[in-house]
């Protein structure tokens, strides 16, 4: 379903412009850091290129028809969306919607269970998880339905150390297995421990981007600045 | 204080001894107030959780109104009901006038808008927690309803069971179109009105005291039946 082109995208609300214009191809394995500080748009790229943003200006288009790019990408929160269900049954709920049948639902909540491991915890109601498994079983709720691309907005943002190598660890399965993922994240520690290429957005504006590498050696002021834990404004 | 105990008194001879007619109109109270609240969820229940749900034009006009009919004066309704029911009304031919069927049918219209408006309070806050997500997986409208009100069904039963409590202590309208015949329409509420204006304060009271006991088991029932308050807070 690769490429994802946007082109000239830009969204604006109440006559501000949060972001863009924003020209950008998306294509090949690895995973995409989008960086940048607060209100720097990094929350609204990911949206928009999940489709759920409405743009003001430009288009987004994926190398398939929409709907089923849609049905082939994933969305994870910064503060995961708990169903008022059990584990079982927030990670059986996207294949329900997708119609897979109910035979086979155990068998994928218990794989899918497990790989998070969150095995032992599957009867119980969703609210009663911890802030790390809250976050794991979302994550495993979006991969659950195998999906081409992920997105994730900020996962780690709340967790401790423990449970951020755990999310890492599910991120690189799936990133083994071939899932394109694109990750909004404050942590330039998990920038580079996971990312192969990167984004960086100042002013809803693209600063700077290209391959991970480019973190070593910054030839951008303003990502060397920001790398350096200076306060950009 | 003497009327109150021996209208005590009275509802517990009435309970003991199982008074025929008693056991009648409690079975009718309950009959109609049942059936009431069934169909006025089934219309409820969508609708105030669709209002939560879809944007159009005139959302908030149509909230306003529920919210305003939730205070629906009975005798009001039971006086349009009547109208519309009666020989000459557009649907007199149905003959239904003073039949359960038509104090059925005024309590649906008086506790429709109570359910749709507490369903959609509650279904306004699953749907601010729900929407990312349910956008996010690419929800039909239909998949999006039913999985509201599936989870939210802890706040559709208090729902219900408000639009149950108006049903059950009504009288107002149910007189008027029911018209408190023995052994036909009589019900709880409206043999109350009929022993006070005839001076029997004590049988009006223990009718009051069962009355009560009815609504409470209700209640009881229907939150054993759904299990709340046992497995958390969903």
């Amino acid at each position: 379903m690769l490429p994802l082109t946007l082109s000239g995208v830009t969204v604006r609300r109440k006559g501000k412009v949060l972001l863009g214009p924003v020209d950008h191809v998306l294509d090949g394995p690895g995973l995409t850091a989008v960086i940048g500080p607060n209100g720097a748009g990094k929350s609204t790229l990911l949206r928009l290129m999940h489709g759920v943003e409405r743009l003001s200006e430009g288009h987004t288009d994926w190398a398939v028809p929409l709907a089923e790019a849609r049905a082939q990408q994933s969305f994870v929160f910064q503060s995961p969306v708990l169903l008022r269900r059990t584990v079982a049954g927030n990670l059986s709920y996207p294949l329900q919607l997708q119609g897979v049948p109910k035979a086979e639902l155990p068998e994928r909540v218990r794989t899918a269970a497990k790989a998070a491991g969150l095995q032992d915890l599957t009867h119980l109601p969703a609210n009663r998880l911890s802030g790390g498994e809250r976050q794991k079983m979302a994550l495993a709720r979006a991969l659950i339905t195998r999906p081409k691309v992920l997105f994730l907005d900020e996962p780690c943002a709340n967790l401790d150390g423990h449970a951020t190598r755990e999310i890492e660890g599910l991120l690189r399965n799936a990133l083994d297995a071939g899932t394109r993922i694109i990750l909004a994240t404050h942590d330039m520690g998990q920038v580079r421990r996971l990312a192969s290429d990167i984004i960086f957005l100042l002013h809803g504006k693209v600063a700077a981007k290209g391959p991970a590498a480019m973190l070593q050696t910054p030839d951008n002021i303003q990502l060397s600045a920001f790398l350096n834990g200076d306060i950009i404004t | 204080m003497n009327e109150v105990l021996q209208g005590l008194l009275e509802g517990a001879r009435l309970l003991v001894t199982l008074d025929a007619d008693l056991v009648e109109i409690s079975l009718r109270s309950l009959q109609v107030s049942l059936t009431a609240l069934l169909i006025a969820s089934v219309i409820a229940f969508p609708l105030g959780t669709l209002l939560a749900l879809q944007r159009f034009r005139f959302r908030r006009t149509v909230i306003a109104v529920l919210n305003a009919l939730m205070g629906l004066p009975p005798v009001v309704v039971g006086l349009i009901v009547y109208l519309l029911l009666s020989r000459s009304g557009p649907f007199g031919v149905l003959g239904l006038l003073f039949t359960p069927t038509a104090m059925i049918i005024a309590q649906v219209i008086i506790i429709t808008p109570l359910i749709a408006s507490i369903t959609h309070q509650a279904m306004r806050e699953l749907w601010a927690e729900y929407h990312d997500l349910l956008i996010s997986l690419n929800t039909t409208k239909r998949q999006r309803m039913w999985t509201l009100i599936r989870d939210g069904r802890r706040a559709l039963l208090t729902a219900a069971l408000a639009g149950f409590g108006r049903a059950i202590g009504e009288v107002g309208a149910i007189m008027i179109v029911g018209g408190n015949i023995d052994h036909a329409t009589r019900v709880l509420t409206t043999a109350i009105a009929l022993e006070t204006g005839k001076g029997d304060f004590a049988l009006a009271l223990g009718l009051g005291f069962v009355l009560i006991l009815l609504a409470i088991l209700v209640n009881i029932a229907i939150h054993a039946l759904s299990r709340t308050e046992t497995s958390g807070r969903w």
